[in-house]
């Protein structure tokens, strides 16, 4: 397993590495200007000069090697550089936003727990309520509880993110005023009152992501739990005279679990990528709202890290549920 | 070859009365399987997999159940050991009806009675050690300390031929014969009376067939167990079974002992199955007469009426088309249902 792990990550160099380039292609290849949203009385030279001062008179590849300098050499050793050890010149360009003229890394770190918190926990509650519906909905298959589990889930499916919030906001924060409908990111949570005010501003847009997130993770489990059911050693473990509990919960969870802890793991990315759009909708202030704007600014050096960053996070979630499945099914060897 | 007693009346109806006393009595069992169909999943009917089985099953003895795939021996087996809830009918375990027992009554009962399933492959867990799939049936019925069940365990692997330096491995890295060893370890664990075999060897290779039936009929020798032996292959049922029941679409066509069955095959259906058994004697085998039925089997959905048998019945009578045979005991002692002898 140690060996198939060090494989894996030595072959995510080389990709990344061909991931990153292509972003970067792609960005250059994009008609975003960063001067656009400047004011129009600028002269066509002053905006010349500006480009220029951002370094983009360069050729693309001298700009995506600087980027690759920034990023792999310099901001590791800035970060060593926070912890007191200090290598090199400590005077290191930095991947700089085009929009705020503050390091990337800074920004990301600024917005990183508004993120973890509304869509991490969103994620959260999203598969604590899969779990248990999708386990009933197959045991009890076609059941009256089955059946509106499937429809709840349909709609999690089909309607999208900005119908659910904008409705949720015009239920409970415009006709019944019973959660605010902008997250205050300024919010300092010390004491129990703020705590009621922080998971107050949190619930609209935390259940609106989970209803989402538990939609797909229930059918995963249901499905797979169904798969399972039906397995001869399931009768086995019947004839043996355990407890339906204990078929069902030691035999049949446990296998089923197998693949839906893939799922899930593979998912987790998406909770650092941010949701653009519940993070719109609610005003959340987290890494998808920092994405959308500096897309729409053409910040190609925020744009460019932010989108490497998650494509890190795949890369490596997908390689942690390898070895999940490896460990979890002793069917599987690695080596 | 008068009728001297009928088994399809009520449920009261006496037993056959043969050699040996029944360990297990099986009265008019239904096992029917809804059909839903449409939009709203109504029961548009019923697939009647085992249709009206009245047999018993005498203690030490092995009882093979043979019949053409489809034809619900598997139906009847998984019945009889109640991993289905039985539609009607009585199954009398030691005098115990367990048909209709649910639950933790069922559960209590469970170590007297075990399966040895058809695929041992798919009927173990693949995510438990071969000590945790034998141990696991003494954790539930058994109250053990860790030393005495690890004893058990080893005991059972013995019994079966299992190296003991195995218990900590995962069913996949067995071979089809190993892993039905294991299946056999595991339902002797709780010390069974009666053990249902599913078709044990249809899975294996015939090399390790041979292997697994001997072990069988050793552990029957050693530990007085009573199998039911659902099997199609008619050979090894001749080998092994003391009384031979012969089932068609749900029903028993003729129940005897080995001999009487083998050597003198009174239903049309049982002498069409056995003209089917090829012979090892080459000049025996050219001028073998083979009984070809026509057609094929009814669905269990919507069985013919009259005799189950009377679609492809070479020697049909108008009478079979009408009235459904009555299962009488025959003079010889064996039961048939036909109303031509």
């Amino acid at each position: 397993m140690l060996n198939f792990t060090i494989r894996r990550l030595l072959f995510t160099i080389p990709t990344l590495l061909f991931i990153s380039f292509v972003i970067f292609f792609i960005l250059d290849a994009a008609p975003s200007d960063p001067t656009g949203n400047l004011p129009l009385t600028i002269p066509p030279d002053v905006r010349e000069k500006i480009r220029e001062s951002l370094g983009l008179d360069q050729p693309m590849i001298i700009r995506y090697l600087l980027w690759c300098k920034q990023f792999f050499v310099n901001e590791p050793l800035n970060l060593l550089a926070q912890w007191g050890i200090n290598i090199g010149d400590p005077d290191r360009l930095r991947v700089i936003s085009f929009q705020t003229r503050s390091p990337v890394v800074d920004l990301i770190a600024q917005r990183m727990p508004q993120t973890l918190w509304v869509v991490g926990m969103s994620y959260v509650v999203g598969v604590l309520i899969a779990l248990p519906i999708g386990i009933i909905s197959a045991v009890k298959q076609y059941s009256w509880f089955d059946q509106m589990g499937t429809f709840i889930s349909m709609i999690g499916f089909s309607v999208p993110t900005f119908f659910t919030g904008v409705l949720m906001i015009v239920i409970f924060s415009v006709w019944l005023g019973w959660f605010p409908s902008i997250y205050d990111t300024t919010l300092v949570v010390d004491s129990w009152r703020t705590l009621g005010l922080q998971i107050r501003q949190m619930a609209m847009p935390v259940f609106v992501l989970a209803l989402f997130n538990a939609a797909q993770i229930s059918r995963f489990m249901r499905a797979s739990m169904l798969d399972n059911l039906n397995q001869d050693y399931v009768r086995t473990a019947r004839a043996k005279g355990l407890r339906e509990r204990t078929v069902l919960l030691v035999h049949v969870l446990r296998n089923s679990l197998i693949p839906v802890i893939t799922v899930i793991a593979l998912g987790v990315p998406q909770v650092f990528g941010g949701a653009i759009i519940t993070e719109q909708v609610f005003k959340v202030n987290g890494l998808g709202q920092l994405l959308i704007i500096a897309i729409q600014g053409g910040d190609i050096p925020t744009v460019q890290t932010l989108t490497f960053i998650f494509a890190v996070l795949i890369v490596l979630f997908n390689l942690i549920a390898d070895i999940l499945y490896g460990i979890l099914d002793p069917r599987i060897r690695y080596d | 070859m008068t009728p001297e007693t009928t088994l399809t009346a009520a449920p009261k109806t006496a037993a056959p009365a043969t050699e040996g006393d029944p360990l297990v009595r099986v009265r008019n069992l239904k096992m029917y399987f809804p059909i839903y169909r449409g939009v709203l999943r109504r029961q548009v009917g019923e697939v009647k997999a085992v249709d009206d089985l009245s047999f018993d099953i005498f203690r030490g003895e092995t009882l093979g159940l043979v019949g053409e795939s489809g034809c619900g021996k598997s139906s009847a087996g998984r019945a009889i050991l109640r991993l289905y809830d039985v539609t009607d009918g009585q199954i009398l375990l030691d005098g115990t009806d367990i048909a209709p027992l649910s639950g933790r009554e069922l559960r209590r009962l469970r170590p007297e009675m075990q399966m040895i399933f058809q695929d041992p492959q798919a009927s173990l867990n693949p995510r438990m050690t071969v000590a945790s799939i034998i141990a696991e049936p003494l954790d539930e019925h058994r109250r053990l300390d860790r030393r005495a069940r690890m004893e058990r365990v080893f005991e059972l692997m013995d019994a079966v031929g299992l190296d003991r330096d195995f218990a900590n491995r995962f069913p996949h890295e067995f071979s089809g014969g190993q892993r039905q060893r294991i299946g056999i370890a595991r339902a002797l664990a709780l010390n069974p009376k009666f053990i249902v075999c599913d078709e044990p060897i249809a899975a294996l290779d015939v090399s390790i067939q041979a292997q697994v039936v001997n072990l069988l009929e050793d552990l029957q020798e050693r530990m007085g167990l009573t199998y039911l032996f659902i099997s199609h292959d008619l050979s090894m049922v001749r080998h092994l079974a003391t009384r031979v029941a012969v089932m068609y679409l749900g029903r028993i066509m003729e129940i005897g002992s080995r001999d009487q069955l083998y050597d003198d095959p009174r239903h049309p259906y049982t002498q069409a199955l056995l003209s089917a058994v090829p012979e090892p004697d080459p000049a025996a085998e050219s001028d073998r007469h083979r009984i070809i039925l026509e057609g094929d089997v009814p669905s269990p959905a919507n069985p013919p009426e009259g005799c189950n048998f009377c679609t492809r019945c070479p020697q049909v009578k108008d009478i079979c088309k009408r009235e459904t045979p009555a299962f009488r005991q025959m003079s010889d002692g064996r039961f048939i249902a036909c109303h031509l002898v």
